[in-house]
């Protein structure tokens, strides 16, 4: 690239991207760092706001918000409306965003048995209390996905979604066209 | 008399007296969404994916018979996304975590949902609590997979005579029950080597101590559409019907005309 080129390329707005881990595993933005070198040309043209691999605090207006995990607790909820009141577009990344994933599970039975469980009951316990301090965030009494509380604009299936699948969707959308998923791309598991 | 003729998809597809629309298109290498449905068992027609317009007219393809000069739609966008709003319906219904499901790669619900491009289940999950029957030696029953498409009521009571399931319930209510004194699959007659045990396209009828066993990139779905093999399926069978003496023709016969 030429020196000129460089600094026009320098003058394009670069797209804001915020990406947040509500009830997941971290898998998912493992596997968006799973794009490898890839990474290095996705920065010419992308700056992150709030993310776990930053320091940001708080989510500012953003072009998109990646949202891994589903919504187990309050400050889900907050996290999940902060990024939906910043972000143009939104996509549920992966299936505890989109179906409740395997967190989702402990739907099957009620919150008391699960925190009892934990807590109180599970071998190896001591001093059985339930933690009860204000700064800790209540749990919901079932989990959610994430479209249940706000509008979703994309879905990412996959536990995680390939990296192939994070490049191919943000480079759809870096060049403005509809999001596509090839059939290869395309797994829940 | 030359043979009778439906149309499906603009393609001219030959039939025979009693054979419904499904029949005729898989005889004809033709793919019809389905998840109820398989050969050598009678038509269900509860999951709807089969759904074909007829004459402008949407149909079941496995329960409506054939008849000359029936112009059919099957693979076309508008019933495509019917047919992925019904798999969401499906998705939404039943606790379908396919990363913990020791089915997944391996199921049909899945297949259809990725040969659909469905990518989301669009409407609020229902996360039904149905009970998990692990009371048998050798076999579990994990209800909230269950996609009540009856092929194990059919293949027990049609294949293997001893009509180890029903459906019972109402409305969102219904689930798949055993009927056995004690409603446990382990006070059943059934056995591993039933086909009740093997048919089930979901999660929902699992061998125990076998999951996870073909590695990733190697299961069934892995290598191929579920149209492939839906429709390998029919001509493996076709080869085996053709190989067999008379005898076994006969048998094979009676098994798979419906």
């Amino acid at each position: 690239m030429s020196p000129s080129k460089k600094r026009e390329a320098c003058t394009v707005p670069k797209v804001r991207v915020a990406t947040t881990s509500l009830a997941g595993c971290f898998g998912c933005h493992m596997s968006f760092l799973d794009m490898d070198e890839r990474i290095v040309g996705l920065l010419e043209h992308v700056e992150f706001s709030r993310s776990p691999i930053n320091d940001i605090k708080h989510c500012e207006p953003c072009d998109i918000g990646l949202i891994e995990g589903a919504l187990c607790n309050a400050d889900n909820v907050h996290v999940l409306k902060e990024f939906r009141e910043n972000c143009k577009i939104l996509i549920a990344v992966g299936a505890c965003a989109i179906n409740g994933g395997v967190p989702a599970m402990r739907n099957n039975f009620t919150l008391a048995e699960c925190l009892e469980e934990a807590f109180l009951d599970e071998i190896g316990v001591d001093n059985p209390q339930i933690p009860n301090d204000v700064e800790i965030p209540l749990l919901l009494s079932k989990v959610h996905p994430i479209h249940e509380v706000v509008k979703v604009d994309y879905y990412l299936p996959g536990c995680p979604p390939p990296a192939d699948a994070f490049v191919k969707i943000l480079t759809d959308l870096l060049e403005g066209k509809e999001p596509s998923l090839p059939k290869d791309m395309l797994h829940y598991d | 008399m030359s043979a009778k003729m439906i149309t499906i998809d603009g393609t001219e597809v030959p039939f025979e007296a009693g054979q419904t629309i499904m029949d005729a298109a898989l005889a004809a290498d033709i793919y019809i969404p389905h998840l109820c449905h398989k050969p050598g068992l009678s038509p269900h027609g509860s999951c709807k994916l089969c759904t074909v317009d007829v004459d402008g007219r949407a149909v079941s393809a496995c329960t409506l018979p054939a008849a000359e000069g029936q112009k059919i739609e099957n693979n076309t966008p508008a019933l495509n996304e019917v047919r992925k709003t019904i798999t969401q319906m499906l998705f939404v219904e039943g606790n379908h975590l396919c990363p913990s499901c020791e089915k997944s790669g391996d199921c049909t619900l899945q297949a259809v949902g990725y040969h659909l491009g469905m990518l989301d289940g669009h409407f609020p999950q229902f996360y039904p609590r149905r009970a998990v029957d692990a009371s048998h030696p050798t076999l579990m029953l994990d209800r909230d997979r269950c996609i009540m498409c009856e092929l194990c009521v059919r293949a027990s009571r049609e294949i293997d005579g001893k009509d180890v399931f029903a459906i019972s319930g109402r409305g969102t209510g219904r689930q798949l029950i055993v009927n056995s004194a004690t409603g446990k699959l382990a006070d059943s007659d059934i056995e591993t080597d039933d086909l009740a045990a093997h048919i089930c396209p979901v999660g929902a009828i699992l061998i125990k101590d076998h999951g996870y066993e073909v590695p990733i990139g190697r299961r069934t779905f892995d290598l191929h559409s579920v149209a492939e093999t839906d429709l390998e399926e029919i001509i493996l069978k076709k080869t085996v019907h053709h190989d067999q003496d008379d005898e076994s023709v006969e048998k094979e016969g009676g098994m798979y005309s419906a």
